[in-house]
């Protein structure tokens, strides 16, 4: 029951970055995809109807960690205080500025939010990234099972450690090249004319880089945390992770060469989605990694609720996932298609 | 100044969420009212224009409601760490719930009701509406339930480490409590809706603009508005106020600057607590009241504070008292001016009674203050425990986040939030100003 919620939440939580991922992605890119004001809205079209549910994804994950782990959230989320502020104030700025934008017809009202939602969405990517970085590189936990990490201490990826240091923002960097790739492929296949032809512009050479830090960022991971990758080879589903992350990765390069748009961005999804899965799956059970001394690490083992609790919630999450499922899927139904130059009242 | 990290904790979450929840009581509120309309748009089409209007309303103040709902889920792990190792077995469930059941439906379904409706058609975009009304209305049920734990716990048993676990689900999700709170939260939102409904009604009737929407206006608000005031009074607000007595005592005995016990007990219409000399300075009282309200019968027993160790006590018993007073003040206030109203509009003249309309024009932050001062009386009534009975509100905070991070954290919500209510009044105040009409006209 614990192996099956700690999935959960990881399905969940990947969810969130490869949904959410997507309009981060549009809405580091849109200043510079789309130039004119009607471009701009189009951009929002393609995000608009979808942002508020995809953050939904973080809530919901971020739920199904507080009752099948509540330890484990706890204590990531007084560990990280003031990290977790910073995103807070990043998802308000960027829910404001997709919102707030249309209403006036103004250009320097609307310039100014084009440039929130840039900047909120970029250091999302970067502060998500970062978060990532940090549960693999480990985290000064106490034997009273808390921790506080400062900002930064000397940016050396080793005890006494802070929140950024080279390899967390090298994580961080990863990211935001992951899901910028990941927005400008959405881009592509949501819109068209200019907008996708410079989404396409700017995803050819992202793949290319990526495709290069890639193995460079597994290289750094393998140098802060040398003992996850025994436990990925031992572990099936971890390899299914990279698999499909190497899949993903070929398939964008491939649909991206024969203009196949939706394939491109599904490519995406499946090198985004590989790439958690096989981490989380390489760390399990461990959910907050204690350096310098292993043995205070949390595991889902130790966090989790009891098993009269997991049961229940597994009650309630089997028909409330499925829901959740139905209405993303009506929801691309209803918008589906590309989303052209918008009309006034009629869209963001 | 108290520097120690629980008293800025506590400030910040009081600080965000009685912000955050000026913005769902109208979601709520007006998420029925618009429902009603779109059903009263089936016999009169011209409802639907109205409809159109307040979903413009209501689409810039649920967006509010949304960035500034997710740090009040984040801050039960960020500053209440302590409180959600020790319930989150509990609590954790509904707060997941609410994700699940409530925050999908709700934000799926927001964009295609505020910009859809050509794409949805008129069926498609009623279902709409009602998609934002049970999702609104669930995710109320859920953080309802969730607070009602720490209010009267049920359904939970202690963990030989010192943490609850769940232990009867059923028991847990139909609390008592939250289903009294809920009954008188929910037609607190009606209210809050109505009022500000019948607020604009009032101005542009006073403005000579949109007359015969106006009028609509003026009538769902004045009618929804005498309806959801009395509920909230009577029987909701009556059968939440016996739950207190019943189960906390010592809160009741707070809201009411009562010190002394005993039967025929006075209720308090104006006095000011005295904690030092342990009595209430200058009182006007009405015998007997107090013990009826609570207990149905003048000869009930109410103890007063002395009756508990001190230690016991609401920390803050002057804040208490005058958040109940001003909650029941207010209420009584609004029964009668919405009475006053629907008269007038029974007899047709509620048009053309200038002094009646400029009431309700100003009257709309009234609803705001009382539920704002009601959820205060809650929280402060539950004090000094986090969950009654069990967790004492000082045990809740997160061991290891400092006091001057959460004062920086907590200016930093302050400057942000006060960037957005100026951003929000000015696009709220220039649909209003716009008015009726299409939407093309308002955002071209």
């Amino acid at each position: 029951m614990v192996e099956l919620w700690y999935g959960i939440v990881a399905l969940m939580l990947t969810l969130y970055v490869v949904l959410d991922g997507f309009d981060l992605g549009a809405g580091m890119l849109h200043v510079v995809v789309a130039r004119t004001d009607a471009e701009r809205r189009q951009v929002l079209a393609a995000i608009g109807p979808y942002w508020d549910g995809n953050e939904v994804w973080l809530l919901a994950a971020g739920g199904a960690l507080f009752v099948a782990f509540p330890k484990a959230l706890a204590a990531g989320l007084s560990g990280f205080y003031l990290a977790i502020m910073l995103v807070l104030w990043c998802l308000l700025l960027r829910g404001i500025s997709i919102e707030f934008r249309s209403h006036i017809r103004d250009h320097m009202w609307r310039g100014f939010w084009d440039g929130v939602l840039a900047l909120a969405s970029g250091l999302l990517a970067l502060f998500f990234g970062a978060a990532l970085g940090n549960l693999l590189r480990g985290l000064p936990l106490g034997p009273d099972g808390w921790f506080g990490l400062a900002l930064f201490t000397d940016f050396l990826a080793r005890p006494p450690v802070g929140i950024l240091d080279w390899y967390t923002v090298l994580v961080g960097a990863f990211a935001v090249l992951a899901l910028a790739l990941h927005g400008a492929l959405y881009l592509a296949w949501r819109t068209d004319g200019a907008v996708r032809e410079r989404s396409l512009a700017i995803a050819r050479p992202a793949a290319w880089i990526a495709v290069i830090a890639w193995p460079l960022v597994t290289w750094a991971t393998v140098a802060v945390h040398p003992a996850m990758f025994e436990t990925f080879a031992r572990r099936p589903l971890a390899w299914l992770g990279a698999v499909l992350a190497l899949a993903g990765a070929a398939a964008i390069g491939l649909s991206l060469r024969r203009g196949r748009d939706l394939a491109a961005f599904l490519g995406s999804s499946g090198f985004i989605a590989g790439l958690l899965v096989a981490t989380a799956a390489s760390l399990f059970p461990v959910m907050l990694r204690a350096v310098p001394d292993a043995a205070l690490s949390i595991t889902a083992y130790a966090a989790s609720n009891d098993a009269y609790g997991l049961r229940v919630a597994l009650g309630w999450w089997s028909v409330g996932f499925p829901l959740a499922i139905a209405y993303l899927v009506l929801l691309f139904r209803l918008h589906r298609g590309r989303a052209a130059a918008a009309r006034d009242g009629e869209g963001y | 100044m108290p520097t120690d990290a629980l008293f800025w904790h506590r400030l910040q979450f009081a600080f965000t969420i009685v912000y955050h929840y000026l913005f769902p009581q109208l979601t709520m509120g007006l998420a029925l009212l618009i429902v009603v309309m779109k059903s009263l748009a089936r016999r009169e089409p011209a409802w639907n224009e109205a409809a159109r209007f307040w979903i413009r309303i209501f689409g810039i103040n649920f967006a509010v409601g949304v960035v500034t709902g997710v740090p009040m889920e984040f801050q039960f792990g960020t500053n209440w760490a302590a409180f959600s190792q020790f319930a989150g077995k509990v609590v954790g469930h509904t707060l997941a719930m609410e994700g699940l059941f409530a925050f999908f439906l709700e934000s799926s379904f927001l964009a295609l009701l505020v910009w859809g409706e050509r794409r949805l058609g008129p069926r498609g975009h009623t279902l709409a509406a009602w998609a934002l009304f049970v999702g609104s209305w669930l995710s109320g049920y859920f953080i309802i339930a969730t607070n009602s734990f720490m209010q009267h716990p049920v359904g939970h048993a202690m963990l030989p480490d010192g943490t609850l676990r769940l232990v009867d689900f059923g028991a847990f999700v139909l609390n008592p409590w939250a289903l009294a709170a809920y009954a008188h939260n929910m037609t607190a939102t009606v209210v809050t809706g109505s009022f500000v409904v019948a607020a604009v009604g009032a101005y542009y009737t006073l403005q000579g603009r949109h007359a015969a929407q106006a009028r609509r206006f003026l009538r769902l608000g004045v009618i929804a508005g005498l309806i959801a005031a009395v509920v909230v009074a009577f029987p909701t607000g009556d059968h939440q106020a016996k739950m207190v007595a019943r189960h906390q005592p010592a809160g009741l005995a707070a809201m009411e600057g009562r010190f002394a016990s005993g039967p025929m007990a006075e209720i308090t219409l104006i006095g000011q607590p005295n904690r030092r000399e342990r009595r209430l300075d200058n009182p006007i009282k009405v015998p007997g009241m107090l013990s009826f309200l609570a207990f149905g019968t003048f000869h009930g027993n109410v103890p007063g504070l002395l009756e508990f160790p001190e230690a016991d006590w609401p920390d803050n018993i002057e804040l208490l008292y005058y958040a109940f007073h001003v909650m029941a003040g207010l209420g009584t206030l609004m029964i009668a001016l919405m009475a006053l109203a629907t008269l007038a509009l029974l007899r047709r003249r509620l048009e053309r009674s200038r002094r009646l309309l400029w009431a309700l024009m100003l009257a709309f932050p009234f609803p705001y203050i009382a539920t704002t001062a009601g959820w205060m009386t809650t929280e402060l009534g539950r004090q000094p425990w986090l969950v009654y009975g069990l967790l004492r509100t000082a045990q809740g905070a997160s061991p290891t986040v400092h006091s001057g991070t959460v004062l920086f954290t907590l200016i930093g919500f302050c400057g942000l939030y006060l960037v957005l209510g100026i951003l929000f009044l000015f696009l709220i105040g220039r649909e209003i100003a716009h008015g009726l009409g299409s939407a093309e006209a308002a955002h071209g």
